[in-house]
């Protein structure tokens, strides 16, 4: 189980640009909950995300993972817990260094690391068999360097390396609002079926409000640094977009000013 | 002209390219994977000379001696690693800083002298001279060329290691690496520690070759890693294999050490061989930027390049109207 109390982030404190981008953020996620995440531009979406992966510390409140306070423990440490995928299809892989050598790395996430040589012959064959599950004939090419591949395909190796150790909690930023719409939904059928299928609890933020709907068991929206709207379960499954609008301007007292989010409707 | 002069003298530039092409394998670590020009360079170099002459004039076996000028040189990097990780201080200022400080260390090493000659003391390389009955570049060459060996398999070895893969990660993508549970400070700490130990290394082992250590022995030592490299990667710029890769540095460091024997017996003055080395790393750095800008204005064309394939097609006409009539 994954919670989060209290917990606020003030970005440039005490300069003209402070901005307050979580405010006393409360969110509690069962084991399995695959969630959507949308909101306007600032809403603290990613915030959130990168709080809880620790690119910053908070300056409050409290993070915990299975009963582990993470809150003011190194990336790196917290890293055993938590995979990740970025929306820049760049950062999630090595790109000088080859797929099996990407996923070799990605197998040691959270483990000591020592003077083990790192590519054995029985690893390969495992990676083989889970590059196979991306059908992207990418079983073939483990030691071409990741450099060679497509955005959408190196999306894909990142989702793979970031689940290929369970981790507790699966962050999703926006991971394929860099992708082509047909890439895009490549990557999310495949999210689908890792998630689903091994049960991963999730956290997805997405800009397409029908992929919100459609996707996951938990939809929550976000506005000026803390959520304003928890749906779960039938009551997620009835929603539509114009339903997700009118509760935006509703929470918000605004109109759903972001054009991204607008034309994706 | 003196053929067996001139033989000699390739031979002793191939023997001090084989020696300094181990610091050139420490500066590969630190620039090529971290993507680091570090400064420190310059300093352990000449650390490791110093305190390996110093040992071997107190008797501490030349083995030992040397060992422990590597030892230094890998203190001294992870001085700028830690001025680097721990209190984030650029890179390249954290290299100037070790740099700056050695040279007062330096001069302590060596009891305030700025040279320290062997004189008749035995070295690793006079022990191989008697024992073969081979002159010093001879021995300094086949020295240098079993060290060379014997360090590019470690490095081979370790960068293949889980730790070694993770360090080279941090050079590559250093958000990804930290996001997979590495401490890329330790990681960077680690690598500037290495590096500069084999620059220790080789500043013990040059310093043995020419039988004396020097205050000024390491100055410009980057720029001649770095020249080296970039002659490497001009004469086998195309091998994938990292091995291969680790000798095309000691290749170039090779070549540069024959070019400059060669240079000096045409009568150059050695004192210009600094400002030939900076020119060389700079314009091997600056070809490639100068192609690029080249060719963007070269490939403009003013006109609609894919004519061709728009031919008949259908399009808006823009008559500077906005498209009104």
């Amino acid at each position: 189980m994954i919670e989060i109390k209290h917990v606020s982030k003030t970005f440039n404190k005490g300069t003209i640009n402070e901005k307050r981008a979580l405010d006393d953020l409360n969110l509690q996620l069962n084991e399995g909950d695959f969630v959507t995440i949308i909101g306007g531009n600032g809403a603290g979406k990613s915030t959130m995300l990168n709080a809880i992966a620790g690119t910053f510390p908070v300056d409050c409140g409290q993070i915990i993972i299975d009963g582990n306070d993470i809150t003011m423990q190194q990336e790196y440490t917290r890293a055993k817990y938590i995979g990740r995928v970025f929306q820049d299809p760049m950062k999630g892989t090595c790109a000088g260094m080859q797929i099996e050598e990407n996923l070799a790395l990605a197998k040691r996430r959270g483990q000591g690391r020592g003077l083990r040589w790192q590519m054995k012959p029985s690893e390969r064959s495992f990676y083989r068999e889970q590059l196979a599950r991306l059908g992207l004939g990418l079983e073939e090419r483990l030691s071409d360097k990741v450099g060679l591949l497509s955005g959408g395909q190196r999306q894909a190796v990142t989702l793979l390396m970031a689940t290929l150790q369970k981790p507790k909690l699966l962050l999703l930023d926006e991971h394929t609002a860099a992708l082509d719409p047909a890439t895009a939904s490549k990557v999310l059928s495949l999210t689908r079926e890792i998630v689903e299928g091994s049960g991963l609890t999730s956290l997805m933020v997405t800009h397409n409000m029908r992929d919100a709907i459609a996707i996951g068991n938990r939809l929550i929206m976000m506005d000026r640094g803390h959520i304003i709207y928890d749906v779960s379960g039938e009551e997620k499954k009835q929603l539509t977009v114009d339903d997700l609008l009118h509760k935006f301007e509703e929470a918000s007292g605004m109109e759903f000013a972001n054009d991204r989010m607008m034309l994706s409707k | 002209m003196d053929i067996s002069s001139l033989i000699s003298s390739l031979l002793g530039g191939a023997a001090q390219g084989v020696l300094w092409g181990i610091m050139v394998l420490g500066v590969y670590i630190t620039y090529k994977l971290l993507d680091i020009p570090d400064l420190t360079a310059d300093g352990s170099f000449t650390l490791g000379g110093c305190v390996a002459t110093v040992a071997i004039l107190a008797g501490v076996d030349p083995i030992l001696a040397t060992l422990l000028g590597m030892v230094s040189g890998f203190l001294a990097g992870a001085v700028t690693g830690i001025l680097h990780t721990v209190f984030e201080i650029p890179a390249i200022l954290a290299g100037i800083l070790t740099q700056i400080g050695l040279w007062s260390v330096n001069l302590r090493v060596m009891s305030g002298k700025a040279n320290n000659p062997l004189l008749k003391a035995d070295t690793i390389i006079s022990f191989y001279k008697d024992k073969l009955d081979v002159s010093q570049s001879q021995a300094a060459l086949i020295v240098g060329i079993l060290f060379v060996l014997a360090v590019i398999l470690v490095l081979y070895w370790f960068f293949g290691t889980e730790i070694g893969s993770a360090l080279r990660a941090t050079g590559d993508n250093e958000d990804m690496i930290r996001a997979l549970g590495v401490n890329t400070g330790h990681t960077k700490l680690l690598a500037l520690a290495l590096s500069n130990g084999l620059i220790g290394l080789s500043g013990a082992m040059v310093a043995q070759m020419q039988k004396y250590a020097d205050i000024n022995m390491g100055r410009g030592a980057i720029v001649t890693g770095l020249a080296a490299i970039v002659i490497g990667e001009v004469l086998l710029g195309r091998v994938k294999n990292f091995g291969l890769k680790l000798f095309s540095a000691v290749a170039g460091s090779i070549v540069y050490f024959i070019i400059q024997a060669l240079v000096l017996r045409m009568g150059m003055d050695p004192n210009d061989m600094k400002l030939l080395s900076a020119l060389m790393v700079a314009i091997a750095l600056a070809i490639p930027v100068a192609m690029r800008k080249y060719s963007i204005r070269k490939n403009y064309v003013k006109g609609d390049l894919y004519a061709s394939e728009h031919a008949g097609e259908n399009s808006v006409k823009q008559d500077g109207n906005g498209g009104r009539a």
